[in-house]
């Protein structure tokens, strides 16, 4: 993997709207039962302006930044070889049905252990007025030649 | 939602299947033919076709967010992926959860996650932090 990749920021990806039936499907596939997940009745009456995403929605937003860095020409990475290492969302707010996001990827971290490459990358996801929802944070390991 | 550090606050058991597999991969996305094909699995040196991490890590949550009731108090969720879960098309795989509470202030609860598969762990520090406010 290339080294000079740390440190890059990738360009936004193209704006994502979050859609009612989306979320409901997210939700099944996740077993997400809430009332929130499903019913805009309730989660209007919980606060929210439209029914809620499962904490782990943001993974198909920052699925794109992903697409981008495994696509970056001169990264080296081979995607047939990539583990997801571990994943992480530290949110501002929840999603919700109608939100537009936008998500930019930072490269924050690349090291190597034991023949492997790891590249930790950040996707800040924000809404239509720029303000942050969530953060993902992964880590992709490359398994080296066996 | 009133807790002591090591309280166990849910215990949740799911029977994933091959069909949960192609759902998620539907849901969210995530193609990647490990997650389907026994043969592409057995290519790249795997047992089998394997459950999405992200479908476990996007489940293991789920008991923590219907003992708070709003997954919007969640502030943080991570987990590190340890070990595949082999998902065998006729008996599927059956993963439990279990919820303990592992750190406790006046702004916030940690909830730790144990997930475990064929009596071994899945996720490593898989951890939700939430807010009481």
């Amino acid at each position: 993997m290339n080294p000079e990749l740390q440190g890059r920021v990738f360009a936004p990806t193209a704006p994502y709207l979050v859609g009612r039936e989306k979320i409901r499907e997210f939700s099944r596939a996740v077993f997400a039962t809430s009332p929130l997940n499903h019913d805009p009745e309730a989660a209007i009456a919980a606060g929210y302006a439209d029914i809620v995403a499962p904490p782990t929605f943001p993974i198909v937003i920052q699925e794109a930044t992903l697409a981008q860095l495994l696509a970056e020409p001169d990264a080296g990475i081979d995607f047939t070889r990539v583990v997801h290492g571990d994943q992480r969302f530290s949110y501002t707010r929840a999603i919700v049905a109608g939100d537009e996001l936008t998500a930019t990827l930072a490269v924050t971290g690349i090291k190597s252990l034991g023949g492997h490459s790891m590249v930790t990358s950040e996707s800040t996801i924000v809404d239509r007025a720029g303000d942050h929802v969530v953060t993902a944070i992964s880590t992709l390991v490359v398994r080296g030649d066996e | 939602m009133i807790a002591e550090i090591g309280e166990v606050v849910a215990e949740k058991t799911y029977t994933l299947t091959r069909d949960s597999l192609v759902r998620y991969a539907g849901a969210s996305g995530d193609f990647n033919p490990i997650h389907y094909r026994d043969d592409v699995a057995q290519s790249v040196g795997l047992p089998g076709v394997l459950a999405h991490g992200m479908l476990t890590m996007g489940f293991a949550v789920q008991p923590v967010v219907e003992w708070i009731g709003d997954s919007g108090k969640i502030l943080d969720y991570q987990v590190r992926f340890t070990r595949p879960v082999v998902v065998d098309p006729a008996d599927g795989a059956v993963v439990t959860v279990v919820a303990k509470v592992g750190a406790l202030t006046d702004a916030e609860i940690r909830i730790d996650l144990t997930v475990t598969f064929a009596d071994q762990t899945v996720l490593g520090k898989a951890q939700a932090r939430v807010s009481l406010a």
